[in-house]
């Protein structure tokens, strides 16, 4: 073998280690509950637990609405930029970049200072309108992600001509944006949607601050109070995003779509 | 009225006039090709036909009713792209239907017209495929059913068979003109390919900078081109200078060989003259009189035909000749005699 061969596997071994380690760790610690044998009561404690199945089935809630409203502002702003706007192009892109660099924490006090009970729109002052004021800041934390994905398939089609060729056609713009152009970035905005229910899931700081049962200050709770069940609730929430990667994969290499659109 | 009407129709992009003074008048069931270089206009007037694009000035009337206003989505006309524009998500089928599913068919009647269009374009049994398992000719037959299904006024054609290759474009051309001869449909067809526009249509308009320099049959297009640029962006021609000797009489002076040409030159000292090479022969002819001696500088074989190139005087006169195995073709530096009849001349506007 050559020697800097021998360095690309040992760079490999070394990142693979610090990646898996502490997973296998975790793994390891939340299968130790029953004192000297390997068994799975932590999860099954914290399967059990209804505070469990009522955050995570918030989060899930949130995160669907989150993808709907992303899918319905990213979609049809990434497509009137790129068919009529392109010399906007770069403003929106940094628009959609600074979810990254203003740390959610701002974003939500900011939240709160506009939207509070003495304000013009007083969404804290229900529990509903404090559930559309943190989806909302769901949709803007994972804008950077669903808007590039969107945007990258948009790039695969030609969709000045599509759009034409709709039009001579006689279709309106909710036609050629539901018939034309939706289906044809539908692997982008699955994408997209996955790496939203995965940030969404996770979420702390937002749903924290604006006083919402979410999955996310759930396993700050127990991680402060239990021992075994934070270690089986990470391998979860792991388990949970690492199932949306590979749902991305799996949808990316079968859509017949894609495979048009690289032709 | 024709029609289709366009008049006085500008547009300009910024600073730059693209489409000037655009007149034309199309009857129904015309085939109309407008021709001219990259950036002449042509599909910038189309795309103002079509919807998508704006005129600065002017009007289009569709069967007396003004256009210009109207969406592209209100114009009831079809229209095929260079790039064959087939949703790729959509089954052949699919696709040719787009149209009647928006006009609200009924699912029966799109099925049957569907049918008939996969018919029409002999492709009846792949309505199932996607438009990535269809070669190029195959998806411009497509493009082009999906764009007739709805019966549409006019059918407007970009460049349509610019991305296949020259057998396909040929075979497709014949096609596409018999069936828009079938259903009798107004056509408009945009190409930069003057072989295509002189075998499809009915008329040419040829385009110049945003002018219309010339509108005729393929005939008056080739044998009498109006100005200097459509006698030489139409098919291959000889340009020779002339000095004129008797301008009632139009009598020219090519090197030392007087020509009659049989037509008043008044006011003109000098002219140019054009000549095609299909008219020129290298041995005496019946009906070409007039000869020019000269010196072949070039000969090209291009298989069944040898193209000559002759120096007479200072001009460069090509000619074309048929290859014969019983005679092998002439020489670089033979001197040689050229026979043309007079009536052959054209003369080019200054």
């Amino acid at each position: 073998m050559k020697p800097a061969r021998i360095w690309s596997w040992l760079a490999l071994g070394i990142g693979v280690t610090y990646f898996f380690l502490p997973l296998i760790g975790t793994l390891e610690f939340s299968l130790r509950m029953r004192r000297g044998e390997y068994s799975l009561d932590a999860y099954r404690v914290v399967l059990a637990d209804p505070r469990f199945q009522e955050t995570f089935a918030y989060s899930v809630v949130m995160a669907l609405a989150t993808i709907v409203v992303g899918v319905l502002i990213v979609v049809p702003t990434a497509y009137w930029v790129r068919l009529k706007l392109p010399r906007l192009r770069p403003v929106v892109e940094f628009i959609t970049l600074l979810p990254l660099v203003i740390p959610p924490i701002v974003i939500v006090f900011g939240y709160i200072r506009l939207y509070n009970t003495s304000s013009i729109l007083p969404l804290t002052g229900t529990a509903m309108g404090t559930n559309v004021l943190l989806m909302m800041g769901y949709a803007t934390l994972s804008l950077p992600y669903m808007y590039r994905a969107v945007d990258t398939g948009l790039r695969t089609i030609d969709i000045a001509t599509l759009t034409e060729a709709a039009q001579s056609l006689g279709a309106g713009w909710v036609t050629i944006m539901t018939r034309v152009i939706l289906p044809n970035v539908l692997v982008a905005v699955l994408s997209g949607a996955f790496l939203t229910f995965a940030i969404v899931i996770g979420e702390f700081v937002m749903a924290a601050l604006l006083n919402r049962p979410a999955f996310g200050p759930y396993l700050q709770l127990i991680g402060a109070n239990r021992a075994y069940e934070p270690a089986a609730l990470a391998v979860i929430a792991f388990a949970i995003t690492w199932i949306c990667m590979g749902l991305i994969q799996l949808v990316t290499r079968f859509s017949k779509h894609t495979n048009a659109a690289k032709r | 009225m024709a029609f289709l009407d366009i008049s006085d129709l500008q547009k300009s992009f910024g600073p730059t006039r693209v489409v000037r003074d655009f007149n034309l008048a199309v009857e129904q069931g015309e085939f109309i090709s407008f021709l001219g270089p990259s950036g002449c206009g042509k599909t910038t007037t189309l795309r103002m036909v079509a919807g998508f694009e704006t005129p600065s000035a002017g009007s289009i009337r569709i069967d007396g009713r003004d256009v210009v206003n109207l969406r592209p989505n209100q114009r009831d006309i079809g229209m095929v792209f260079q790039s064959y524009a087939l949703f790729p998500n959509l089954t052949v089928a699919q696709n040719v239907a787009f149209g009647l599913r928006v006009k609200g068919m009924p699912k029966a009647q799109i099925a049957a017209r569907v049918a008939e269009m996969l018919r029409m374009i002999h492709l009846p049994d792949l309505g199932g495929r996607y438009p990535f398992q269809l070669s190029g000719g195959q998806q411009q037959r497509v493009a082009l059913a999906r764009a007739l299904a709805g019966r549409p006024q006019v059918l407007l054609l970009d460049e349509p068979l610019s991305a296949l290759d020259a057998k396909i474009r040929v075979s497709l051309r014949d096609e596409i003109r018999a069936i828009q001869k079938s259903l009798g449909i107004t056509t408009i067809y945009v190409t930069h390919d003057q072989e295509e526009a002189l075998s499809m249509s009915d008329r040419i308009v040829v385009m110049n900078n945003g002018v219309a320099e010339q509108v005729g049959t393929p005939y008056e297009i080739y044998n009498r081109p109006a100005t200097r640029f459509v006698a030489s962006f139409v098919g291959t021609l000889n340009l020779i200078e002339a000095s004129v000797t008797d301008a009632g009489a139009g009598t020219v002076l090519i090197g030392d060989t007087a020509v009659a040409l049989g037509r008043s030159l008044a006011g003109r000292t000098r002219v140019t003259l054009a000549l095609r090479p299909e008219v020129v022969s290298l041995h005496p002819v019946e009906g070409r009189e007039t000869r020019l001696a000269g010196r072949i500088s070039d000969v090209h074989f291009l298989g069944s035909v040898i193209r000559i190139r002759v120096r007479v005087v200072e001009a460069q006169i090509s000619l074309d000749t048929f290859n014969t195995s019983d005679a092998p073709p002439p020489r670089p530096g033979d001197s040689v005699s050229l026979s043309i009849a007079a009536r052959d001349l054209m003369v080019l506007a200054d």
